[in-house]
């Protein structure tokens, strides 16, 4: 598609600190290329505002390819935009027309408080994966290759549910603010292969656990996760994680 | 024992608790879906199916004490996860927007429930605490009260809210006990549904033919 250039107003949150009272700021860009990348029209808005001596938006990036999970925010009341599978750094403004009004918010639960403007507080991830989300076998120096066979569709599997980039789009886009498939896929990637399945009942405990601590929601199967999600992690996961908390809960021997 | 605490104080032990009330409560439904279709056989035949249930005795006061449990199990969860999923929300967004998950019959979960229980309470001071004689039987209750026009609208509206609560609980449920897989997790969704639409249409014919029938039923 031919390149061109498209005049919007950007609607984004403003909020100095995780206390203080935030609100919505407006400014008309113009000559907004549509090669641009998501990320690059907040670049070009922040060089504008730096110029002008005014603050620029706070927000978080790294890699900018769709891998790291740094990104995001709600596009137009969607996580990560009206892209499916995709980060907002790999949207693109070609995706929006001339005139439009594009309405840019953090992403908002109980679980990820805000630091500034559009910078979230993920640490609560982090915990739900310290409380679990790890093989703790002594593992010794590494083995060869191929001692542990796997079959390729649960390798498959494990992999599908390990593509997670803990981006928080999930809970983000939850109208109970839970962090349930983000849990499962962390939980899945590892009891489906046989290091993982050791630990797997208290695993799923210790995470379910964590998770309602650090104030998540309770999930109402409303999948709207899974249609968020910018790499494809589906509900399958959340099953499999209801699984293993039941056997945890009723079958555990210790 | 505090495994069993820990368990149903955690989201997914609640989770599975409003599962397995659902399923029992569901159950119930389809119970009371065909019972109900004895009317269609006419009044004698409505008649003879409440006496062979009452004549169950102590049997029957046993399964009301346990449906009420399970009911209020049902409820006083729904409120415990209702409050706790709105603090989880923290703040709503300026714009929200679908990104394709949630279904009316999700959306609406609570708002159906508090509905469909105060539809439960009419319904109970219709037909269940009402005095029933030789003279006018349980037959003659349902004539009168589903003739009058408001109560019939009370009656499919309530219906509808029912229909909307379980046309995603039934699917909701499986999902939450761990029941998913790609091969079966759509047909279960259409079987959800099915059955949903099959149990509404039973009730929803039951309240028509009081209707069209009036005082005309065998």
């Amino acid at each position: 598609m031919a390149s061109k250039n498209i005049n919007i107003l950007v609607k984004i949150w403003r909020q100095n600190g995780p206390l203080a009272q935030g609100a919505f700021e407006e400014h008309a860009l113009k000559d907004i290329s549509t090669d641009m990348s998501f990320l690059e029209m907040i670049d070009v808005l922040n060089e504008w505002l730096t110029r002008k001596g005014l603050e620029p938006i706070a927000f978080d990036h790294d890699c900018r390819e769709g891998i790291c999970g740094m990104c995001g925010a709600m596009v137009n009341g969607t996580a990560h935009g009206p892209d499916k599978e995709t980060t907002l750094c790999q949207l693109h403004m070609r995706r929006f027309k001339d005139g439009d009004t594009i309405v840019i918010e953090p992403f908002r639960t109980q679980g990820f408080p805000i630091v500034k403007d559009l910078i979230i507080d993920r640490s609560a991830l982090d915990r739900i994966i310290a409380a679990g989300g790890f093989v703790s076998v002594n593992t010794g120096s590494p083995q060869d290759g191929n001692t542990i066979l796997i079959p390729q569709h649960v390798a498959e599997q494990a992999m599908d549910a390990a593509a997670c980039i803990g981006c928080g789009a999930c809970a983000a886009a939850c109208p109970n603010g839970s962090a349930m498939l983000f849990a499962s896929a962390k939980v899945s990637q590892l009891a489906l292969l046989p290091q993982g399945q050791q630990e797997a009942k208290k695993r799923a405990i210790n995470m379910v656990l964590q998770m309602d601590k650090d104030g998540f929601g309770n999930c109402s199967n409303h999948r709207e996760c899974e249609n968020v999600c910018p790499k494809g992690i589906t509900i399958r996961n959340i099953a499999r994680l209801n699984r293993e908390f039941m056997k945890g809960s009723f079958a555990i021997d210790h | 024992m505090t495994w069993f605490i820990q368990t149903f104080k955690s989201s997914l032990g609640k989770k599975y608790i409003m599962a397995i009330t659902g399923l029992m409560l569901g159950s119930f439904l389809v119970v009371h879906a065909i019972g109900n279709s004895s009317i269609f056989w006419g009044r004698e035949a409505f008649n003879a199916y409440a006496h062979h249930l009452h004549s169950l005795g102590i049997f029957v006061t046993f399964f009301e004490i346990g449906l009420y449990s399970i009911f209020f199990l049902h409820v006083i969860t729904a409120f415990y996860l209702f409050f706790e999923n709105r603090k989880a929300r923290g703040g709503r967004y300026e714009v929200w927007t679908s990104a394709g998950g949630v279904t009316w019959g999700s959306r609406t979960m609570p708002y159906t429930g508090i509905a469909i229980f105060l539809f439960i309470l009419i319904h109970m001071a219709n037909f269940h605490f009402v005095e029933k004689t030789e003279v006018f039987t349980i037959s003659d209750y349902v004539t009168k009260v589903l003739t009058n026009p408001a109560y019939t609208l009370l009656y499919l509206v309530g219906l509808g809210m029912l229909l909307l609560h379980i046309s995603h609980g039934f699917w909701s449920l499986l999902q939450t006990l761990g029941i998913s897989h790609p091969k079966y997790d759509e047909p279960l969704r259409i079987v959800a549904w099915a059955i949903a639409a099959i149990m509404g249409a039973i009730f929803i014919l039951v309240t028509l033919l009081m209707v069209v029938s009036r005082n005309q039923l065998l």
